[in-house]
Order: C-alpha cells, then sequence, then structure tokens
C-alpha cells in the first residue's frame, strides 16, 4: 500500500517487540460493538496514473480563467503570479514543516514569517502585523472581536453595505451569540456617507469596520470616517485591498487602528476561493489582543540573532478558554507567498502592478459606458472595480458573454436586490487591450 | 548544503535601484493618476518596501528553508499533529491549472469538475465519519470547532432550549475551550481519572439542562481511545446535550470505528494531518465538519449538492448558521484530501490506520523501558511519556530532551501538551515511517536520557542557533525590523 516503508516481515519484527499476535489486538481497547464490521464504502484506491487521468478529467470539466478572460473580482483576482513565488513555496523544507514551536528547529519559516510581518506593516503602514489568519472574511471578524475586548465596549458594531457582503455574513455568524448589534449603514451612492455613518455612532459602538476600495471598486471618504469614528471613541477597522497600496495612500497614514486585508493578490492562485490569507495589522497598543501568531526578534544563549514565536501568552494552546482567539494553524504557506511577492516587487512594482490595474478599469469602463446601453451605477471614483447597469437582463449579458470566452462580471443580485440589473466588473494588470475592446463588442 | 553567510533579512539586502520584476507598458490611453483619483487619497511615495534583483530573493528564500526541519528531511514526531508524508502527485495534481486557475465566482457551469470533486469529498467524509451532512467551509481544524459549536448553538435556539455550556475534559486541545468562547459558550472543565480516561461521575455530576455540548477528543490526547465512549455519548444524550468529537486523532481509527456510531453527533476533521496534506509551516489547512442528520440544515452556506448530473452550490438554507468564512473553503487543501482518498480507498485507510498505531506501539514498546510511560503499554496513534521522574533525578526536563534530539537529527516531540501529564513528551510516529527510523529514534532517545544535565541545558549544540531567549522576546517584543 502507498506510502507505508514496513514490509509485512517488518510487521511481524516489530509485532513480536510488542508482544502481541496481530495487529487487530492493539485494537483491544475499541469495544467489538462499536468496531466497522465492513469496509469503508469508498471508491477503490487508484494508483497514480490512475489518479492522475482521473483529475486531469476533472479538471477538463473546468474552464480555468487562463482560457478565457477573467473580469471577475469582488475579494478575488487573477493577478499575475511570478515563477519565483512558485519556485520558493514548493521548497518541501517550507511546505512539509510544521508551525515552529522548536525554534532551533524552524529558523527559515520564523525569519520568513519575521520578514513577511515587516513587509505587511511597510505596506500598510501599522506598527504590528500577525504571522497570518484564515482569508480577507475571517480577518475581518477577528478584527471586530479583538476591538470589543479592547474597548470594553460590546453594545454596538458599526459597518456599511459596501463592505463585502461575504465578510458582512461571516461577521454576522461570529456574532451571532453575542450581546452585540451589528448595524449596517446603507450606501447607495456607493460609498459611505459620513453624516449618516455618525449617527449610526454610540457611546457604546465599539468599531467601524468599512472596506478601501470598498467591494463596489469606489474608494471611501477615509479621513473623514477616520475623524467621525475617533470622536465616537470607536476603533476604525479597515478592510483594504493590497494591491491598491502601490498607489492609495497607506492605512496607518489616515488613522486607521486596524487593518485587514485579503492576500490572494499578493501571489496566490484564485483556487475556487482558497486556501487565501487574513492580513491583520494594528497599532502598537492593541498588540496584546492580536489574534493569530506573532514571531519576534530575539537572541539565543550565545547572543545570536534570532527568531521566536512570542507572546503566545494570548494563544488557545497557554490561555483556553480566555485566548484572544482559537486560532491555531493560519495560513503559513501562503504568508510565505506574499513575502516572497512583495520582496520581489519592491516599492516600485507594487505601484507598476497598482497603475495598469487603475488605467486599465478607467479605460474600460469608459468605452463599455461609451455606447449608452450601459452606465455607471456609482459616481465615484474607483481603483480596479466598478458597478455598470445594464439594459436588459444580465445573467443573459453574462451568458453571451461567456460563449465568447469572457467571464465579464460579478452579478450582484444576490447581496443586493437593488443592484438586480448591475455587474461588479475588475480589470488586473493582466488584462489586455484587446481583452477590454472584446468585453466591450460583447456587452454593448 | 547550508550557507552559513545567508543570514541577513530581506531589508538589509536592499539597495535602491534594484527590480525584481519587469512588469509590461500599459496598453492602453493613459491618464495623470491625479485625474483619476482625489489627490488626497494617493500615497506621496510607493510603500517603502525593500529594493531586491530576483536572484537576491530567490537565495535568499531558498537559505532560509534549509535552516528548517521538515517531514520530507527528518522524522517529525510532533504528537497530536500528524506529520506523515505529504504524497508528490497530491502536489502536482492540485497544482493543474484546471484545478487553480478558477475564480470563486465563475459561472457554475464552468466549475463542474471542481464542484464534483467536492460533493464527492462529502460524501466520502459522511462515509469515514458515520455522519451524513458534510461542510467543507471552515479553514482549520480550530475554525471547524468553532463552526460546529455555532452549528449546536443554531439548534438549540431553535428548539427553543437555552442551552450555552460546553463540557471539555481537561486533557483537551487548547483549541476546544477557545473555540466555545469564540463562539460565545461557557466552558466547565471534566476530569480526568488517573488512567487517563474521562471522568464519569465527574461528568455525570456536571450534566445539566444548561448542558450544549460534551467536546471529546477519541482516542484522546493521551493516545487512549475512551472504552466507555458509547456509555459517554449516552448519558450526554440522555441529559440532552450533543457530542462533539475533536477529530485532530482521526488517523488512529479510520475503518476501525466511526465517530457517528460511538454515538457523536458532530466533529471536525484535519486534512492536513489525517489525509496528508502538507502543514505548509502552519498552515494551510482545512476542517470540514460532519454533522448528524438533525443537525444538518444548520450547516454553514453554500454546500454542494447534485441534480441529475449537474453539481451547484446550494445557498438556499434558511436554517444555516450563515457563513464562516469567505468564499467555498480552503479548495486547494480539499483538492489534496481528495486525492489522498482516493489513492488508499477504504481498505487502505484502514491500514493507513492500523499502521500508525503499530508504529506507535511499537515506539512505546521500545521507549517506556527508559521513559515512564503513565498511562498503560498500549496506545493508539501515539502516546505521552514522562520526564518527571528524569528532572527529579537528574534535573533533565521535557525541554531538554526536546532540544538535544535535534542535534541528533530527530524533529522533537510535543512537549508539555496534554497539561495532565507532567515534564509530557507526546510522541505520534505516523505510518509513513519506517522500523529503522524508528529504531533510531528509540536508540537516540535514550542515548539523550544518559547523557549529563549540562550537556543536555546547553542543547541543541549542532543547529544554527540555540536556546533563544524567549523572555525576553516576549518582554520587549521586537515585531518587525526597523532601520
Amino acid at each position: 500500500m502507498s506510502y507505508i516503508p514496513n514490509t509485512s516481515q517488518d510487521r511481524q519484527t516489530m509485532l513480536e517487540a510488542i508482544g502481541v499476535d496481530s495487529i487487530n489486538d492493539l485494537f483491544a481497547m475499541v469495544p467489538d460493538a462499536l468496531r466497522l464490521d465492513r469496509s469503508l464504502d469508498l471508491p477503490a484506491a487508484m494508483g497514480e496514473m490512475e489518479l492522475s487521468a482521473h483529475m486531469v478529467g476533472l479538471a477538463a470539466q473546468n474552464t480555468p480563467a487562463g482560457r478565457a478572460a477573467c473580469f471577475l473580482g469582488g475579494g478575488s483576482y487573477d493577478h499575475f503570479i511570478p515563477a519565483v513565488v512558485d519556485a520558493v513555496a514548493s521548497r518541501s523544507e517550507f511546505y512539509s514543516s510544521y508551525t515552529p514551536y522548536q525554534a532551533e528547529a524552524a529558523q527559515g519559516n520564523l525569519q520568513a514569517m519575521f520578514e513577511y510581518q515587516t513587509l505587511i506593516t511597510q505596506l500598510t503602514g501599522m506598527d504590528v502585523s500577525n504571522s497570518s489568519l484564515y482569508d480577507g472574511g475571517s480577518a475581518a471578524a477577528e478584527a471586530v472581536m479583538m476591538a470589543l475586548g479592547a474597548t470594553r465596549r460590546s453594545g454596538r458594531v458599526v459597518t456599511a453595505a459596501s463592505v463585502h457582503p461575504e465578510y458582512r455574513q461571516v461577521l454576522d455568524t461570529y456574532l451571532a451569540n453575542l450581546d452585540t448589534e451589528l448595524v449596517v449603514v446603507g450606501t447607495p451612492d456607493g460609498a459611505v456617507s459620513p453624516e449618516e455613518l455618525e449617527a449610526a455612532l454610540t457611546d457604546q459602538t465599539a468599531c467601524v469596520l468599512i472596506q478601501h476600495p470598498n467591494f463596489f471598486g469606489c474608494l471611501e471618504d477615509v479621513d473623514a470616517i477616520a475623524e467621525i469614528t475617533h470622536r465616537a471613541g470607536a476603533l476604525m477597522i479597515v478592510s483594504v485591498d493590497p494591491i491598491s497600496l502601490g498607489l492609495l495612500k497607506r492605512p496607518g497614514d489616515y488613522g486607521a487602528d486596524v487593518v485587514v486585508a485579503e492576500g490572494q493578490s499578493l501571489g496566490t492562485a484564485m483556487s475556487f476561493g482558497g486556501p487565501y490569507l487574513g492580513i491583520m495589522a494594528c497599532r502598537e497598543k492593541f498588540v496584546r489582543r492580536m489574534p493569530g501568531r506573532l514571531v519576534g526578534q530575539t537572541v539565543d544563549r550565545r547572543g545570536r540573532r534570532c527568531w521566536v514565536l512570542t507572546l503566545q501568552t494570548r494563544e488557545q494552546h497557554i490561555r483556553r478558554e480566555k485566548a484572544t482567539s482559537n486560532i491555531c494553524t493560519n495560513q503559513g504557506l501562503i504568508a510565505l507567498r506574499a513575502a516572497v511577492y512583495l520582496a520581489l516587487m519592491g516599492p516600485e512594482g507594487m505601484r507598476k502592478v497598482a497603475e495598469p490595474c487603475l488605467q486599465k478599469a478607467r479605460y474600460a469602463a469608459e468605452q463599455l459606458t461609451a455606447a449608452g446601453s450601459l452606465c455607471r451605477a456609482f459616481n465615484k471614483p474607483t481603483f480596479k472595480e466598478f458597478v455598470v447597469r445594464v439594459e436588459g437582463d444580465v445573467d443573459r449579458l453574462l451568458q453571451s458573454a461567456l460563449s465568447e470566452g469572457i467571464f465579464a462580471g460579478v452579478p450582484l443580485r444576490q447581496w443586493y436586490p437593488e443592484l438586480a440589473d448591475c455587474m461588479l466588473v475588475a480589470v488586473t494588470e493582466k488584462r489586455t487591450k484587446a481583452e477590454i475592446d472584446r468585453l466591450v463588442n460583447v456587452l454593448k | 548544503m547550508r550557507n552559513t553567510q545567508a543570514t541577513k533579512l530581506l531589508f538589509e539586502q536592499s539597495k535602491p535601484g534594484c527590480r525584481g520584476v519587469r512588469l509590461p507598458e500599459c496598453d492602453v490611453p493613459e491618464r495623470p493618476i491625479d485625474e483619476l483619483l482625489p489627490s488626497g487619497a494617493i500615497a506621496e511615495a510607493p510603500p517603502p518596501l525593500p529594493e531586491l534583483s530576483e536572484p537576491d530573493v530567490v537565495r535568499h528564500f531558498v537559505n532560509l528553508s534549509t535552516l528548517n526541519m521538515s517531514v520530507d528531511t527528518h522524522f517529525y514526531p510532533l504528537g497530536s499533529c500528524t506529520m506523515k508524508y505529504n504524497p508528490k502527485r497530491n502536489e502536482r495534481l492540485s497544482s493543474l491549472p484546471g484545478m487553480v486557475d478558477l475564480h470563486p465566482y465563475q459561472p457554475q457551469q464552468t466549475v463542474q469538475g471542481t464542484l464534483e470533486l467536492l460533493w464527492r469529498s462529502q460524501e466520502m467524509l459522511a462515509e469515514i465519519a458515520g455522519l451524513p451532512a458534510v461542510s467543507l467551509q471552515p479553514a482549520a481544524g480550530a475554525h471547524g470547532e468553532m463552526t460546529a459549536l455555532l452549528v449546536a448553538a443554531a439548534y438549540f435556539r431553535d428548539r427553543g432550549e437555552k442551552r450555552s455550556v460546553v463540557l471539555i475534559p481537561d486533557g483537551a486541545h487548547g483549541t476546544n475551550p477557545a473555540s466555545a468562547t469564540m463562539a460565545g459558550m461557557k466552558t466547565v472543565p471534566v476530569r480526568s481519572t488517573n488512567d487517563g480516561y474521562v471522568d464519569l461521575d465527574d461528568l455525570a455530576a456536571k450534566l445539566n439542562d444548561r448542558t450544549a455540548v460534551l467536546m471529546i477528543t477519541n482516542p484522546n490526547t493521551l493516545g487512549i481511545f475512551e472504552e466507555k465512549i458509547a456509555e459517554i455519548t449516552q448519558i450526554v444524550h440522555a441529559a440532552g446535550g450533543l457530542v462533539y468529537l475533536d477529530g485532530a486523532n482521526m488517523n488512529a481509527i479510520m475503518g476501525v470505528t466511526r465517530p457517528g456510531d460511538f454515538g457523536a453527533d458532530l466533529m471536525h476533521y484535519n486534512p492536513h494531518k489525517t489525509f496528508g496534506s502538507p502543514h505548509g509551516g502552519g498552515g494551510p489547512g482545512a476542517g470540514p465538519i460532519a454533522v448528524a442528520e438533525h443537525l444538518a440544515p444548520f450547516l454553514p452556506t453554500p454546500i454542494v449538492v447534485k441534480d441529475g448530473d449537474c453539481y451547484r452550490l446550494d445557498y438556499d438554507r434558511p436554517n444555516s448558521i450563515g457563513r464562516v468564512r469567505s468564499f467555498f473553503g480552503t479548495v486547494g487543501v480539499l483538492v489534496r484530501m481528495y486525492c489522498y482518498i482516493l489513492t488508499h480507498g477504504g481498505d487502505g485507510l484502514r491500514h493507513v490506520s492500523e499502521n500508525a498505531v503499530l508504529c506507535a506501539n511499537y515506539l512505546l514498546a521500545r521507549v517506556r523501558h527508559f521513559l515512564p510511560v503513565p498511562h498503560g503499554k498500549r496506545c493508539m496513534h501515539e502516546f505521552v511519556a514522562s520526564a518527571a521522574k528524569l528532572k527529579a533525578d537528574k534535573d533533565i526536563s521535557a525541554m531538554d530532551i526536546a532540544k538535544r534530539l535535534l542535534d541528533h537529527g530527530f524533529h522533537a516531540p510535543t512537549v508539555y501538551f496534554p497539561l495532565i501529564v507532567r515534564e509530557a513528551l507526546m510522541i505520534e510516529p505516523t505510518e509513513t515511517e519506517s522500523k529503522a527510523t524508528l529504531d533510531a529514534f528509540a536508540e537516540a532517545l535514550f542515548r539523550v536520557t544518559e547523557e549529563s544535565a549540562e550537556l543536555l541545558h546547553d542543547a541543541p549544540h549542532t543547529t544554527a542557533v540555540s536556546r533563544p531567549e524567549e523572555v525576553a522576546a516576549a518582554r520587549n517584543p521586537i515585531l518587525r525590523w526597523t532601520p
């Protein structure tokens, strides 16, 4: 059988050394009445060749984004992934190791995570980053839980309709059994109205969660939101698109208290939704309330610089029910991918990825709306995504684009009934002018 | 071979003007940025990341990788973590462009292959669990625990019952009580007997009409199968509670016994343990959960359903707890899990568990002559030795042994867990290790226990660093590089 190095002779020798007659005797602890008296009803075992053929067959029933022109976004994006990222992440000393509990046996992972934390603070302008959470949605929920603890206010959490609807659903789930009211400020104009936000805040509001650029691709008035939020004594949590930070002001520079992000854009494939990367960074004063692992610099007994997991008294394996979170396994390898991506890009590379996103999205929006059958749903500045309103049926239009090999956009009806005639279009640096022109031809 | 000169951080290698990538020229007509974005929103300068060339970046990270122990290079008997071999075919097959290059909001007719794989995964996990309904959404084991507790809470709310107490045996993983808190529930510990079993009298005394869930790990963290598990689940059910199985130790019992058959109502799997998906230096994992029929309506949204020959995501689940993460789940990990299960089939999975238990018992038989194993001479897939006597007699602690094993070329066992064993060394060999490796490890462990305390206190002696100052690191945290 695969992956088991011991032969039947080995097994016999081992049974003798143990002092039992058969492997079955080793299971004496399992009462007979509870034993499964048949084989598990699973497909028959496959060798590598059969399995490969089977998987290639399944893959053939998918249409990968590479065989279409992908204008889909909404939190997952078709950005370019340099070969270096794959090469490093396929080093099995990285991928077949575990959480660095024994620092001496894991300096590679620990240093890489320390570098990841530093890179994220450089990208966001925040003081501290943890070494990853699951994804953008759960990171937003964890940030809210953290704010509830840090402010000692549990009455209310305020967010906005322009925050990713799935992130808000996650937050709803996380808050289901807590006595905290989740208030969602409407965004009929495509972004948060500072006046309406102010009206939603109370002296028991722990935090405000916004997204910038938001789910519709629009920029939020982050300076006004920061001022209003802080005046109410609440924390400002911002969910960002890390690619946008090649151009946009960093959250640390406009007063965010906690920054979360979906890190998939930083060198990880779309993979139908995961594994992704939950990024979380915050101000220094909240560090002891952070969820997840933190790597710190120290010295060893001979004074050599090295790295260890630190502030572990926040974590579940020490604090149990009083821990800041239950997270244990996180997204180490995906965080490594993000670190490699950011190291390779550097400041100039990040700007050179963000700029074409902006330019191409603007070009696509202009061309799409030039003919008159489509229009922009919101009159706000956008980064790499925008919402268009169509004449007629969105699904039929998307279907006709699909028959031309184009994933044209994400229909918004499922989350926003009032936007039933709208779709969200994303344009990354990978989309060419020719692809955009094809999209325009199909949709207009 | 390790390059001892490569010790600098990325940031210390940065050189202004150095470039790691060259991107194509923008092929659409460009406009000045300040015409497209409000000036207040634009950063004055790009983020202050390091500037490096591609060869710099590659050499840096490859050299870092050589500072790790890993399953591909070393025996890694980390108890409770199931550090088994990660099949290379699964890496290749999960990386097919038709598998990874898929947007989560693609039209469902363009992802039928993946939806079929996920639907079949739900069915297979249900069969292995003996529980009919599965959600693949949770991102890791602890996330699965929390999700299942939210499902339990929704179930009781639906029935109009006010039950919010979670009973947790004292040997449980720390994630259990932490997950209960996250789910808004209260925890009450249940004692273990001296033999390492759940104390039935203590359990009975703590069950009442507030009890929502008993979270039980079986085999437990001592590597012992709870022989009275049927009685335990029965009295919890009689009190109106549900039983949750922490599936971290499924590697011991696949095809031998099923959680649903011994009375569990909910459970999670760790595909990165049981089904050979890589641990990735701490993730990504996945935490699918399986539940009994009466709990199925409360599972997260969406799940995959089969309509005729088509597969689709079902979002129309009015009683669902909602979502616990964005998009479908850690699909890349689930693909590896699927490949693993198909490679083995039903009998193959049983064979895996039998061999995991054989390896653990063989190692136990060799170790217990020189290092006490307080909870018996038999185990399931792992066992817990104690260095308490060595500590008292020779001032050699579990940590000293762990560190010295690194010098002998072995990763350390899990130490100081479970909390109910003093100076605990939790050893899980897995089925993918040979007898020769187990023999070599047992010999090294024996030699270590014979060595002098002085030598051990300063161990390891051969690694790049030794005994980092952890207290100093926590007292004055340095969590990022600064110029």
